[in-house]
């Protein structure tokens, strides 16, 4: 425990942890002290002046140390006579800090004066109007008139594009340098500055292309003006037209906290979703997001959207039906196929989704399946990560290894969390075969080639390097372990290799320490808890199905398999996709903004999340739709709302036993303190009042583990060039490219390679390139980038290009024919 | 006359060469302190001299030293040529003219703080000064007074120069050291002073050319010597930069206790056209105005007594200002100069200066000045005291003390917080 001071403000006595700055103490005494370019979440800049206390330090004897005391016996306390700024002084002992006096009111006054002669504002059309801190400082400090005269108001530029996603207004802005810091410190993308000096400084940005981060959307939150907007929300309404939805990311197993702001568009009538932000939740997402979550959620209101249930007519044509038809259907169709019956389920769905997919299979007689080409939900569940665990609480002492993962690229937050932690002194090892963003924090950085991934990691158990004694000695031992280059058997050895890491070290199922998949979806972690298996496990299943329920999967689309039309095909979908298009029933679900449910994080966090728009169409949630055509084939499943199948699953899923509707919505007070409609001090994020989530515990936590067998996995041959699956955050998944505002960020291209392997190819940057894998031909754009290894051509997934694991390849431009060579 | 101390080029005009530097002693001191006295013989020897830094703070320089944080290292010096105050060019011409014993300065700060490197910051537009000091720095190098193991010892020494790109703010130390580590020039909060917390994070200190001029002879002569001339407040000679409204300006060196009469009247040759003497800024644009009156010009000048005189003696730019200069002009050209070179980073500078500069513009085309003048004199007020670093308060001074004391000049009626 780290030592406590107890100080006074505002005649307020508050004892705080030693070293914490004046203006959180504040905080924490429930006095808010106004701030612009403080933030509780970086370090202090003391730039904007408007914190601006008197402080009085106890008079200590020079010789003895001792407080010397008035003849009242109350400490004697020396004022310096000069305003000091409560952002940049740490609390001590005995302190007696004043923010009320009249010089410290005038003083504010001041600065709001100053700081307003420069600022155009144009609140009634700023879109910050309502929850500004300019504003609600002004009304608060700020003198009622200016004395400024309008006609020597700077102008400067009010529509600045800073990149695709952000907008500067020049006149706005009041240079509290927030974003560039927050550009820097937190994320390590430190793309934004000040440029020229003075009354003319402004911000800029340095990178090509601008503003080139995926975390831009968070430094609109932490404005305290509104220089910064979003191309997503800006000029699209007023805040207190919104009403706040709590939800939950869908993009990445992190599973961020979110409010989503709704409002009834004037033009459609429709309630629409306005914008994504964050809410708070310390152990998750602390109160930021990443790009992809805020702005990627237009598949809600797609116009592509299903909307009514399909069935195929006699012509061979999908045409639209009523539900009763279409879930007569399939009843019938799965009652004649049930002997061969396969459910093939998708990562978006939700546990009572699963849950209910899983009980109708089962009734069945069929295979349940999970789409996914990673291995380990089985492992996570026994030794992830202990129930009390919490990613920010790792530091010195603490060793997270981040193997076969381009962490930032495939769950933004947790590289940020990662980061910070590595910065606070936990020991980072980033294990993978090329160069990531983790390592520039990381401490030791383990290069294989790719498909050595599980000899690398089970070379730290017991070789003498500095990452394998960071290993061997760590208190606390996290794992990411990710899906960079490797296919399902691949996988499933790394994540068996990782756990007995984990088991042998003994790190399993203590708190703060354990195994975290990095899945490609938001919850293909509670699709393992319900009971579902990779499919890779079962390839054969799929082809000799006679009857096929899928839902939120694609695997036409993917290129995985062509023809299914063999099958009686139901699919369960957002969108008409290339698997739906060969089905005989198509039912349109809902989006994951229409339903309520729960996800299970890759931290195995249980969190709810409600419904935020009113579901389009006739759509219906997943777990309905399942348990309609359950009870037409006389199955007995559980009815009712999402909250009625939790209970089934918290009654029949012994890991879930703890997951209530009660300790889902519980909260608690979290730091920093978000004060409601106080914005000066965390910006925008929201406070958390829906639930902070239930920590599954792993079953380490409650017997003892042993380690596993390592699975066999085919090694990789090196001869020509090695095709590689790797993940881009921006790529064009189904949920991402329907999303206008990150349209100009998607990635457009299918391959990358190094210059040397470019240039034997005789293939450039941005041409038009063909990949030769196997007995295919996929044509696509070519990316050349530096840090690729020799002999390999990374393929993104979700890109069109259906590689599912490493596979030699050729590459060649695409306008050569073939009898060039 | 007494011979110079750090105007030595005067007494010696080739003593930028290193043979006539060598002839006079010089480097005997550097070699004594780096083969005979410990480091922290020598912080006591200048601690003991009474030296105070001539950047315009006037803080002891030995006391500065013995900051440094032991605990932490590597340990830097670092020269601050920046020379930007307007009216100062005093240390341009220590370092054009007698660069070896600045040279000598920054090395014996260095030994005595414990640093193998150290860094001279010099203004952008000293590109050729720079040329030159690099050429003496190599050559003192390949002399063996300069680089490693010097004098068999284990000893060793680097010096580098690097050039601003013109800001005045990088004069101010933080800005400085920011800027030497290739980020904006822009203060840092102090505390953490740069002992503690400067360049790189590491204990550094800064010190002015001149103040470290100074060094060679008091090691040479010792501290009695040096304590000797000058006055019991602040010991020593003082390079005073002239320029205004006077005869003869330039640098001249003359003890701490000398009176603004022998400098402007005896050395400086009177007024042009034989004016009347109104006022002095004697800390170039960032000075409180001194009104002048007999008692002031016959007023011994040491760090003291300047603030006696409801000013600050700084790095002694002595702008003269007589009958012909309107005050209002005055203040408009300061104001204008800080509104230009303060950086951005704080707000009462910021927009305070940007403001003030409307201001004095209109008081100047006589727009609607009385109100003008009181609105001025009120955003100075709330400025005071309120900023980031010493930039923004300077740039308050000559329009506060001006209003205060020549309200005459003035049209309209301030409350003036000094009466």
């Amino acid at each position: 425990m780290s030592k406590q001071v107890t100080l006074t403000i505002d005649d307020r006595e508050v004892t705080v942890k030693q070293g914490t700055l004046l203006v959180d103490a504040a905080k924490q005494a429930g006095i808010a002290i106004p701030v612009f370019c403080y933030h509780p979440k970086m370090e202090p800049a003391g730039m904007c002046r408007m914190c601006l206390v008197e402080v009085g330090r106890p008079v200590r004897d020079r010789d003895t140390g001792e407080f010397v005391r008035d003849e009242d016996g109350s400490p004697k306390i020396n004022f310096t006579g000069n305003l000091e700024t409560a952002c940049t002084i740490p609390a001590a002992e005995g302190m007696v800090v004043k923010g009320m006096t009249e010089k410290v009111q005038a003083g504010r006054r001041d600065i709001l004066e100053f700081l307003l002669t420069s600022h155009p504002l144009d609140c009634p059309t700023c879109d910050k109007g309502g929850e500004c801190s300019l504003q609600d400082l002004t009304m608060a400090y700020g003198p009622g008139e200016s004395r400024f005269p309008l006609a020597d108001k700077i102008q400067l530029g009010k529509h600045i594009p800073l990149g695709d996603l952000i907008y500067l207004d020049q006149e706005r802005c009041i240079q509290c340098g927030r974003c560039i810091r927050f550009q820097e410190e937190l994320v390590d993308d430190p793309v934004l500055n000040f440029y020229h000096r003075g009354r003319r400084t402004d911000i800029v940005t340095y990178s090509d292309p601008p503003f080139d981060s995926y975390w831009s959307g968070n430094t609109t939150d932490i404005c305290p003006v509104g220089a910064l907007t979003t191309a997503d929300f800006r000029f699209e309404a007023r805040i207190w037209e919104m009403d706040q939805k709590p939800s939950l990311c869908t993009h990445c197993p992190v599973g961020c906290n979110l409010t989503v702001d709704v409002r009834r568009d004037p033009a459609s009538g429709q309630i629409e979703i306005q914008r994504v932000m964050p809410r708070q939740n310390e152990q998750v997402n602390e109160i930021w997001i990443c790009d992809k979550g805020r702005f990627a959620h237009q598949f809600t209101s797609d116009p592509d959207r299903l909307l009514t249930p399909l069935i195929r007519n006699e012509e061979g044509n999908l045409h639209p039906v009523s539900w009763d038809q279409a879930l007569e259907r399939v009843a019938t169709g799965l009652k004649w196929k049930e002997d061969q019956m396969m459910t093939l389920v998708g990562g978006r769905l939700t546990n009572e989704d699963l849950f209910q997919l899983r009980h109708l299979n089962d009734g069945l007689g069929g295979q349940a399946a999970l789409y996914s080409q990673m291995a380990g939900g089985d492992l996570v569940a026994e030794v992830g990560l202990g129930k009390g665990s919490n990613l920010g609480d790792l530091g010195p002492g603490s060793t997270i290894l981040v193997a076969a993962s381009d962490l930032e690229e495939e769950a933004p937050v947790w590289w940020m969390r990662v980061k910070a932690a590595s910065e606070r002194g936990a020991v980072l090892v980033a294990a993978n075969p090329r160069p990531t963003k983790t390592d520039r924090c990381a401490d030791h950085i383990l290069r294989y080639p790719y498909g050595e991934e599980a000899e690398t990691v089970a070379g730290l158990l017991k070789g003498r390097s500095g990452a394998a004694r960071a290993i061997a000695e760590a208190e606390d031992l996290v794992i990411f372990y990710g899906n960079e280059g490797q296919g399902y058997e691949a996988s499933r050895a790394l994540a068996q290799t990782c756990a007995n890491l984990l088991s042998e070290t003994g790190h399993a199922g203590k708190k703060n320490s354990g195994l975290i998949a990095v899945w490609p979806a938001a919850n293909t972690q509670g699709a393992w808890d319900m009971g579902f298996r990779p499919l890779a496990e079962n390839r054969e299943a799929l082809e000799n199905a006679g009857g096929l329920y899928i839902a939120g999967a694609d695997p036409v689309g993917d290129g995985l398999v062509e023809e299914l039309g063999d099958k009686f095909l139901v699919v369960q979908e957002l969108y008409l996709t290339e698997t739906a298009r060969q089905a005989d029933v198509v039912l349109p679900a809902q989006a994951p903004t229409e339903k309520a449910g729960t996800y299970t994080s890759g931290e195995r966090r249980v969190q709810r999340f409600d419904p935020v728009v009113p579901p389009r169409g006739e759509t219906l949630p997943d777990f309905e739709i399942v348990s309609k055509v359950g009870a037409l084939l006389g199955l007995e499943m559980p009815n009712g709302s999402a909250d009625a199948v939790l209970i089934k699953i918290e009654r029949q899923k012994p890991d879930y036993a703890d997951v209530t509707l009660t300790e889902l919505r519980k909260v608690r007070d979290q730091q920093p303190i978000i004060v409601p409609g106080e914005y000066a001090y965390i910006g925008t994020a929201y406070k958390n009042t829906f639930g902070l989530g239930v920590q599954l515990a792993p079953f380490a936590q409650r017997a003892k583990t042993t380690r596993g067998d390592i699975p066999e996995y085919p090694s990789i041959s090196r001869d020509g060039l090695l095709a590689v699956p790797v993940t881009r955050l921006y790529d064009r998944g189904v949920m991402v490219a329907c999303s206008d505002t990150l349209a100009p960020r998607l990635i457009s291209y299918q391959f990358v390679v190094n210059y040397e392997e470019a240039r034997k190819a005789q293939v450039k940057s941005g041409e038009e390139v063909k990949l030769k894998l196997g007995d295919q031909e996929v044509q696509g754009l070519l990316l050349v980038e530096g840090n690729v290894p020799d002999g390999v051509v990374l393929v993104p997934r979700s890109m069109g290009v259906p590689l599912l694991e490493p596979a030699e390849a050729d590459l060649r431009p695409a306008l050569r024919s073939e009898g060039d060579d | 006359m007494n011979p110079y101390i750090l105007l030595r080029h005067r007494d010696f005009p080739a003593i930028h060469q290193l043979d006539v530097y060598e002839e006079q002693g010089g480097f005997k001191s550097f070699q004594r302190a780096v083969t005979s006295l410990e480091p922290q013989e020598v912080t006591e020897i200048v601690k003991e001299s009474g030296l105070r830094g001539r950047g315009g703070a006037g803080f002891p320089t030995g006391l500065k030293w013995s900051f440094m944080d032991d605990s932490r290292w590597p340990h830097y010096v670092v020269a601050n040529a920046d020379e930007s105050e307007p009216g100062t060019f005093k240390d341009r011409e220590i370092m054009e003219k007698n660069p070896l014993q600045f040279l000598e300065g920054v090395a014996i700060a260095a030994y005595a703080v414990g640093a193998n490197r150290a860094y001279i910051y010099l203004r952008g537009e000293f590109w050729q000064l720079t040329d030159e000091l690099d050429r003496k720095i190599a050559e003192l190098e390949s002399a063996g007074l300069l680089g490693d193991d010097l004098f068999g010892t284990d000893y060793s020494l680097r010096l580098y120069t690097h050039k601003g790109a013109g800001a005045y703010i990088c004069g101010e130390e933080t800005a400085l050291l920011e800027s030497l580590e290739g980020k904006r020039g822009k203060p840092r909060i102090r505390p953490p002073f740069p002992p503690a917390f400067g360049l790189y994070g590491k204990p550094t200190v800064v010190n002015n050319v001149e103040t470290l001029a100074n060094l060679p002879l008091i090691l040479e002569r010792g501290s009695d010597w040096y304590r000797g001339l000058g006055t019991e407040d602040t010991a020593g000679v003082k390079v005073f930069s002239l320029s205004g409204r006077v005869n003869k300006p330039g640098n001249y060196e003359l003890p701490f206790g000398c009176t603004l009469r022998e400098l402007i009247f005896e050395q400086g040759g009177g007024i042009i056209d034989g004016a009347e003497l109104k006022a002095v800024m004697p800390a170039g644009a960032s000075s409180s105005i001194i009104r002048v009156d007999d008692q002031i010009l016959d007023t011994p000048l040491d760090y003291a007594s300047c603030r006696e005189m409801g000013s600050d003696l700084g790095s002694g730019s002595m702008i003269i200002i007589d009958e012909t200069v309107p005050m209002d002009w005055l203040i408009q050209k300061t104001v204008d100069f800080f509104q230009h070179e303060s950086c951005g980073k704080c707000t009462p500078c910021r927009e305070g200066t940007y403001w003030m500069n409307h201001l004095t513009g209109r008081i100047q085309q006589d727009d609607d000045a009385a109100n003008q003048v009181r609105l001025l004199y009120d955003v100075a007020s709330n400025m005071r005291g309120k900023c980031l670093c010493a930039l923004g308060e300077f740039a308050i001074m000559g329009v506060l003390t001006s209003i205060d004391r020549f309200p005459e000049e003035f049209p309209g009626q301030v409350e003036s917080e000094e009466n």
